[in-house]
């Protein structure tokens, strides 16, 4: 969906920077939203992505810049009477209402005032799109963690925003539930054709549900992306790190060509890298990180049977296995490249025993697998 | 054996407060419960007898039963209305730090005794307090004390902080993304107030309005100073039958029937609260 230009953007940040008092929690953020896209702020807690999604709900003013909804600048528009609703961390439904009327809100302080029969209508329709037909009369608090999330859910949505923002929906809920409420906030969103905005700490749940994401850092953003291009193509060795696990080798830049540059990694191994952080400029002699993910790092007891455009081939000696249910993962240490971790699918236990720790085994990737990155 | 322990701890832990209770409260109930049967001695006092005469007689005592309760319930309701804006003030717009010391502001009257403070009542209210002020601006022979509304005034003044904390505790912990999510769903200031703040705040309400009602039907100080014995309470009619008239039995009945109708008051304030279930369910989370 992102990549459609005809659509025309439904929320842009225009240099917006929050200021609380000295501290900057977003600093010239400036982005757009496509309208019916599902983006998501990722970062780690205190990187600004819940005051970004604030100043859109209008809960935050920015200290500069502005805030454009669906074309209107809404810098001064109070929350109350903006086109979007928000799903909260912790739901916060109210304890003293029950479904019904939480659902119903909503649509009850809008003048002039729905008919009952009307809200009545639209409260069946959207308890029916989250499952919770019947839990009308229910005391929110005796509902399960999963049931309050669709009632928050529902009470967003009962008012048709232009956006719906989400602050972390799925942080409290266990890991199997969780799954399932990705799954199903995505169908959702496809079925409503209604912008989500997301804010998460969780990479996981950022690459699996949305569209784009929008990494950010200390205030600002790192890197906006789909979530394979975060993932294949990481900006920075701080996107790299954070979105997925990375092996970074340092190395020492060699002949540098139109679009790939020979680069020499500590073991003495030379190899060319045709892909490379944002705004690189490499010159002959200097220094980068080769990010290499642990999932295309090949290991096997005999040598020949690695790929014949393994560029890299080391023999490792295996410090550590990690049993994870799908995937085994091996902390190895070798001469050249120090310690590095290596993914090995369950297939592969099809071809060759798990290895054991403390064996030597031989490690090896292609030179696709490399990513040149500024070494910072 | 494990099971005797445990009794032996709960008699531990009950036990002092208990006896206290039962000696200081259940037994001289008791006492005036049979107290009230009685006879007034020739000299005052009480002679053993059984008799319903105490308890009909209760008519004649009839203004003060009025008083206490149109005074004590209205008391309330204004302690609670003076109380609420000023919990609100400090529980949501006060700064931070500056709140506790505003609360200590609060109590620090009663550190003070409390006939003190009803007697500075007095004069400021008084005919050389706020009338001969009054005089200044043309307001001739206005009378403060020796009225219902110095009575009232005292009792407001009088049980302000027990109202002030209770509300502020509620309205402290209340949640405020809840307010976040009613501006959300397009509710401005005021009907959040009115349909997310003040419903929750309401178990506050009713637990200082309770501690209130129940001392305001007790007291005696304020009517008898700030009303001059015109604004006569049912404690100043124990004071009197059981001081001064000497006449114990009826001061008994009079003294069990406040307290029955006191109970029944808080019987039906009780289940009109549990009533509202989830008021209590917030209350107690």
């Amino acid at each position: 969906m992102a990549e459609d230009a005809a659509r025309k953007p439904i929320v842009v940040f225009r240099g917006v920077s929050k200021f609380f008092g000295e501290v900057a929690a977003a600093s010239d953020i400036s982005l757009e939203v496509a309208a019916g896209e599902f983006l998501s702020f990722l970062g780690p807690s205190g990187c600004g992505k819940t005051t970004a999604l604030r100043m859109i709900a209008g809960f935050e003013q920015p200290s500069e810049g502005d805030v454009f909804l669906d074309g209107v600048r809404v810098n001064d528009i109070p929350a109350y009477r903006r086109p979007v609703n928000m799903v909260f961390q912790s739901y916060a439904l109210f304890p003293h209402l029950n479904v019904w009327r939480n659902v119903a809100y909503g649509l009850l302080q809008r003048s002039p005032r729905p008919s009952r029969a009307d809200i009545d209508r639209s409260v069946a329709r959207v308890l029916d799109l989250v499952q919770l037909n019947g839990f009308e009369t229910r005391r929110t608090w005796e509902m399960s963690g999963g049931q309050q999330q669709r009632v928050a859910l529902a009470r967003a949505l009962i008012n048709e925003p232009k956006v719906l923002l989400l602050d972390e929906p799925l942080a409290a809920l266990d890991r199997k539930l969780r799954r399932e409420m990705q799954i199903e906030l995505q169908n959702l969103q496809r079925r409503v054709g209604i912008t989500f905005i997301l804010v998460t700490h969780d990479q996981e749940e950022a690459l699996s549900m949305s569209d784009r994401v929008c990494i950010m850092r200390q205030g600002r953003i790192v890197q906006i992306g789909k979530p394979t291009d975060l993932y294949d193509r990481p900006a920075s060795r701080y996107v790299a790190d954070f979105v997925g696990k990375s092996n970074f080798f340092p190395g020492t830049v060699g002949e540098v060509a139109a679009d790939s540059a020979q680069v020499t990694v500590a073991s003495g191994v030379s190899l060319p890298v045709n892909r490379f952080g944002e705004n690189m400029q490499l010159a002959k002699g200097d220094s980068v990180v080769l990010a290499v993910r642990p999932e295309q790092i090949l290991l096997t007891r005999s040598a020949e049977s690695l790929p014949q455009d393994s560029v890299v081939r080391v023999e490792s000696r295996v410090l550590n296995r990690i049993f994870l249910g799908e995937h085994t993962e091996y902390l190895l240490s070798s001469e050249g490249l120090g310690e590095f971790a290596a993914l090995a699918p369950r297939q592969s236990e099809l071809v060759e025993s798990p290895f054991e720790t403390g064996e030597i085994v031989t490690a090896g990737f292609r030179a696709e697998a490399a990513q040149a990155l500024a070494a910072d | 054996m494990a099971l005797r322990r445990q009794k032996g701890v709960t008699a531990l832990l009950v036990g002092p407060a208990a006896a206290f209770f039962l000696l200081l409260l259940v037994l001289p109930l008791v006492v005036v419960v049979i107290y009230s049967f009685g006879e007034r001695g020739p000299a005052g006092g009480y002679t053993p007898a059984f008799t319903f005469d105490n308890y009909l007689n209760i008519a004649s005592r009839g203004q003060a039963f009025l008083n206490t309760l149109m005074m004590a319930p209205l008391g309330t309701l204004l302690c609670a209305l003076v109380a609420y804006p000023m919990a609100y003030y400090l529980a949501v717009k006060a700064p931070a730090r500056w709140r506790v010391m505003l609360l200590v502001l609060i109590i620090v009257p009663f550190w003070a005794s409390q006939l003190l403070r009803i007697y500075a009542w007095l004069l400021i209210l008084g005919n050389r307090g706020i009338p001969s002020l009054l005089e200044l601006v043309g307001l001739e022979d206005v009378r403060l004390v020796n009225t219902r509304f110095a009575v009232l005034l005292g009792m407001v003044y009088g049980y302000l902080p027990l109202m002030i904390f209770p509300i502020y505790v509620s309205l402290e912990k209340l949640d405020k993304r809840l307010l976040e999510a009613s501006a959300d769903l397009g509710a401005g200031a005021w009907r959040t107030f009115r349909q997310v703040t003040l419903p929750l705040s309401l178990p506050g309400v009713a637990t200082g309005s309770l501690l209130v009602f129940i001392l305001l039907m007790g007291e005696f100080i304020i009517p008898a100073l700030l009303g001059g014995g015109k604004v006569f309470f049912i404690g100043n009619a124990l004071v009197d039958l059981f001081l001064q008239s000497r006449n114990w039995p009826f001061g008994a009945a009079v003294a069990v029937s406040i307290v029955a109708i006191m109970l029944a008051t808080i019987a039906v304030y009780m289940r009109f609260l549990l009533g509202r279930n989830q008021l209590r369910q917030e209350a107690l989370i």
